[in-house]
């Protein structure tokens, strides 16, 4: 500060050359040139950052797009009755346990050339799944009047027919470079001149588990376990962390015990995810015996691991609330616990839905602490209930990105732009939210 | 913070009167009467009585022995200097100031007869009994009607017609109805800031309150909302007792039937506002009045 007084006369104009009207002039140039470059430097650091965006999500639609789809052979079956029922016993347990592949080999024989021998009969059962015969089996389980007739069926192709027939696999590798012989590939070029072949959206990606053949594997199994997964931890860690939050903010005195539990939380939400996995591990499946790989469990340790974002976020929002409105509630005669339900809390409420959905967005997409309590194992069946064994979308697209078969590329980025739709579906509807609670008011 | 450094600012001026500070005998005794004099005015059925009653904001004493009554459905104005503990004062009489952690009491102050501060007093019962308005007007953001209704909501009334009844008695009575009766389920913070204030007064009497504190109501309006204010006052008087806390003179003399003024924490003079202003008895009060300092 000028220590000296500085003087109420208007300053004379032949006053210090610094401050004449020409010399503030030339320096405004410069002063307003370097706003610009700041302003500059901020569009760039925004472009950026939606490039990098851009470039992340056009990456993984170009290779998850063909994932969402499937190649499917049209073919005449003849469910033959002396290969499914020799004795015509029609006894469920001989068609369930019959040689469906056999028939489907034989389908396929008598449309295509070249197809003598025990080889070629072998290398012609794989170009379609191993699926397909599950399936064809299926049929007749449900209705075994089928035994006997020719049905127009689509079948799913193999997982290498597949990326051929997408242009995903080159045909001028040497032949014993590539899972596909030169024989096979005329199969397919032939099915292919016949019109059998198309190119479906993939049923079995959308409803079904986990599977070995990347051609069968699907990300509903992983669907429902993080659905499941994630509705524990909004039960417990909701209304656990907004209660918290209260309590520290509304009614703990300040002291040296309040000190104490803030720090800890401060540092819980800095801890590792993973160490939180390992505590899960010793405590909910070693000591209180819950099951392995079960949504329960993973629920349990993403609250632990949730549980201090919504804290934090919910006591910056209660902290937020104008103290004039609760000194207008307390001065009509309300009661703290009135003040706080009818005005404290709906105030903080869209500050609080925020935390929580960032929070859960976090859980959503963590991998780590779930692979401690056994949820990266492969299951297959979609689980029925919390406690069913499960797995969940992040860890599906680890185990698939881990998977030897060139065909789960495409399905680890379409299970990751299943993970990114759920993710923007969240995070709209936590912004939906908020916008009612504040129009509220 | 502004508060303790104008305090602070205000204390190093040169005020030659100390009260209570000298250590001569017969001067101190000389003194301790025109104290009397000057802050013990004669007043018939008073409601609210201040005894001995000190503050302490953590280490730092906020109101040194304050002794005084308040009469019945009067207007009792507090002036003075920010920082001179004022609102503090009338604070204390809801025991508004219970929210703020540090604070510590001594003395007591009576509301009809009994201890605001006794173990058995229930807050939330004062607080309905004494209302308040706030410098600030805060209304909730809802609607005009449940912002008048939520007092007597939370006291358990619920009955719509009953209810309906309450807000267009006391938007009428704080002269609020005319202007707002069309648009009842329109969000108060949509208001002026003159008709927020009018409706945190409404909101204040629909609990049918004994006491009204005022917290500098109109520091933050324009002229003329300050005069529908001031009239809306006047015509509450005969129907509660009144207590306001202004920086602004004029305001105190024109609305007020007794005048309180607080200097660095301590009660200089009280008395009937006309004898205040027209004839102050301590000379600080002079110089305040007369805007010699403050």
């Amino acid at each position: 500060m000028n220590s000296q007084p500085i003087s109420p006369q208007a300053p004379s104009p032949t006053g210090p050359a610094q401050l004449g009207v020409d010399a503030v002039r030339a320096r405004l140039r410069k002063r307003n040139a370097a706003a610009r470059r700041f302003r500059l430097l901020c569009q760039a650091a925004v472009a950026c950052s939606l490039g990098f965006l851009f470039l992340l999500l056009a990456t993984l639609c170009l290779r998850g797009y063909q994932g969402f789809f499937q190649t499917l052979i049209e073919v005449d079956i003849f469910f033959d009755p002396q290969v499914l029922d020799p004795d015509g016993s029609g006894d469920a347990e001989v068609l369930a346990s019959a040689n469906y592949g056999s028939l489907i080999r034989s389908s396929l024989q008598e449309i295509l050339p070249d197809t003598e021998g025990r080889r070629a009969r072998r290398a012609l059962g794989e170009l379609v799944s191993l699926g397909a015969a599950y399936e064809l089996q299926n049929r007749v389980a449900a209705d075994p009047a089928l035994v006997g007739t020719t049905q127009a069926l689509s079948l799913v192709a193999s997982d290498e027919v597949d990326l051929l027939i997408k242009g995903e696999l080159s045909r001028e590798v040497e032949e014993s470079e590539r899972r596909l012989s030169d024989l096979q590939i005329a199969w397919v070029d032939a099915l292919d001149a016949q019109g059998r072949v198309r190119t479906r959206l993939s049923r079995y990606f959308f409803t079904s588990g986990d599977s070995r053949e990347p051609e069968m594997a699907g990300v509903w199994g992983a669907v429902v376990g993080s659905a499941y997964t994630m509705l524990i931890t909004l039960l417990l860690s909701f209304p656990l962390g907004v209660a918290t939050a209260v309590y520290l903010e509304e009614f703990a005195g300040k002291n040296r015990w309040t000190d104490l539990i803030e720090i800890n939380i401060n540092n819980l939400a800095a801890v590792p995810s993973i160490v939180y996995g390992l505590l899960g591990l010793a405590l909910f499946l070693n000591v209180f015996g819950l099951p392995r790989s079960a949504p329960l469990v993973g629920g349990l340790v993403l609250t632990l691991m949730t549980l201090p974002i919504i804290i934090i976020a919910s006591r910056a929002a209660l902290r937020a609330v104008p103290p004039s409105i609760r000194e207008a509630a307390y001065g009509l005669g309300a009661s703290p616990m009135q003040a706080l339900v009818h005005h404290i809390l709906p105030l903080a409420l869209p500050g609080m839905l925020t935390g929580t959905i960032i929070g859960m967005a976090r859980a959503l997409g963590e991998t780590a602490p779930l692979l401690m309590i056994g949820m990266v194992a492969f299951i297959v069946d979609v689980p029925q209930g919390p406690l069913d064994p499960a797995t969940v979308l992040p860890v599906q697209v680890y185990l698939w990105a881990d998977s030897p078969e060139r065909a789960f590329e495409a399905k680890t980025s379409a299970a990751i732009l299943v993970l990114l739709t759920f993710l923007i579906l969240m995070n709209t509807l936590a912004v939906a939210l908020r916008k009612k609670a504040e129009r509220r008011w | 913070m502004s508060q303790s450094t104008e305090a602070a600012a205000l204390s190093s001026l040169s005020v030659p009167f100390r009260p209570g500070g000298v250590a001569d005998g017969s001067a101190s005794l000389a003194m301790s009467e025109d104290i009397a004099r000057a802050t013990q005015p004669q007043i018939e059925n008073s409601v609210l009585e201040a005894r001995d009653f000190c503050l302490w904001y953590g280490e730092k004493q906020a109101l040194k022995n304050i002794s005084m009554e308040v009469p019945e459905k009067q207007i009792t104005a507090f002036i003075g200097p920010s920082g001179c503990g004022k609102s503090t004062l009338l604070r204390s009489i809801n025991r508004l100031n219970d929210l703020v952690p540090s604070v510590r009491v001594d003395g007591d102050i009576l509301f009809e007869g009994e201890s605001v501060f006794g173990a058995e007093v229930d807050t939330n019962l004062l607080r309905k009994r004494v209302g308040m308005v706030f410098q600030k007007s805060n209304p909730f953001p809802k609607s005009i009607y449940e912002n008048v209704a939520y007092g007597c909501r939370i006291q358990g009334i619920s009955h719509r017609t009953e209810l309906d009844e309450i807000v267009e008695r006391s938007l009428r009575s704080s002269a609020l109805w005319d202007e707002v009766k069309d648009r009842l389920d329109d969000v108060a913070t949509g208001l002026s800031g003159g008709q927020q204030q009018r409706l945190c007064i409404a909101r204040a009497i629909a609990v049918e309150p004994e006491v009204i504190l005022f917290d500098e109501p109109c520091s933050a309006l324009d002229p003329i909302a300050t005069a529908k204010i001031e009239e809306l006052m006047k015509e509450l008087r005969h129907q509660y007792t009144q207590v306001i806390v202004t920086h602004n003179m004029q305001q105190a003399s024109r609305i007020s039937d007794f005048t309180a003024f607080l200097y660095l924490g301590e009660l200089i003079e009280y008395g009937p506002t006309k004898s205040v202003f027209i004839n102050p008895i301590r000379q600080q009060t002079e110089d305040y009045i007369t805007g010699r300092f403050g």
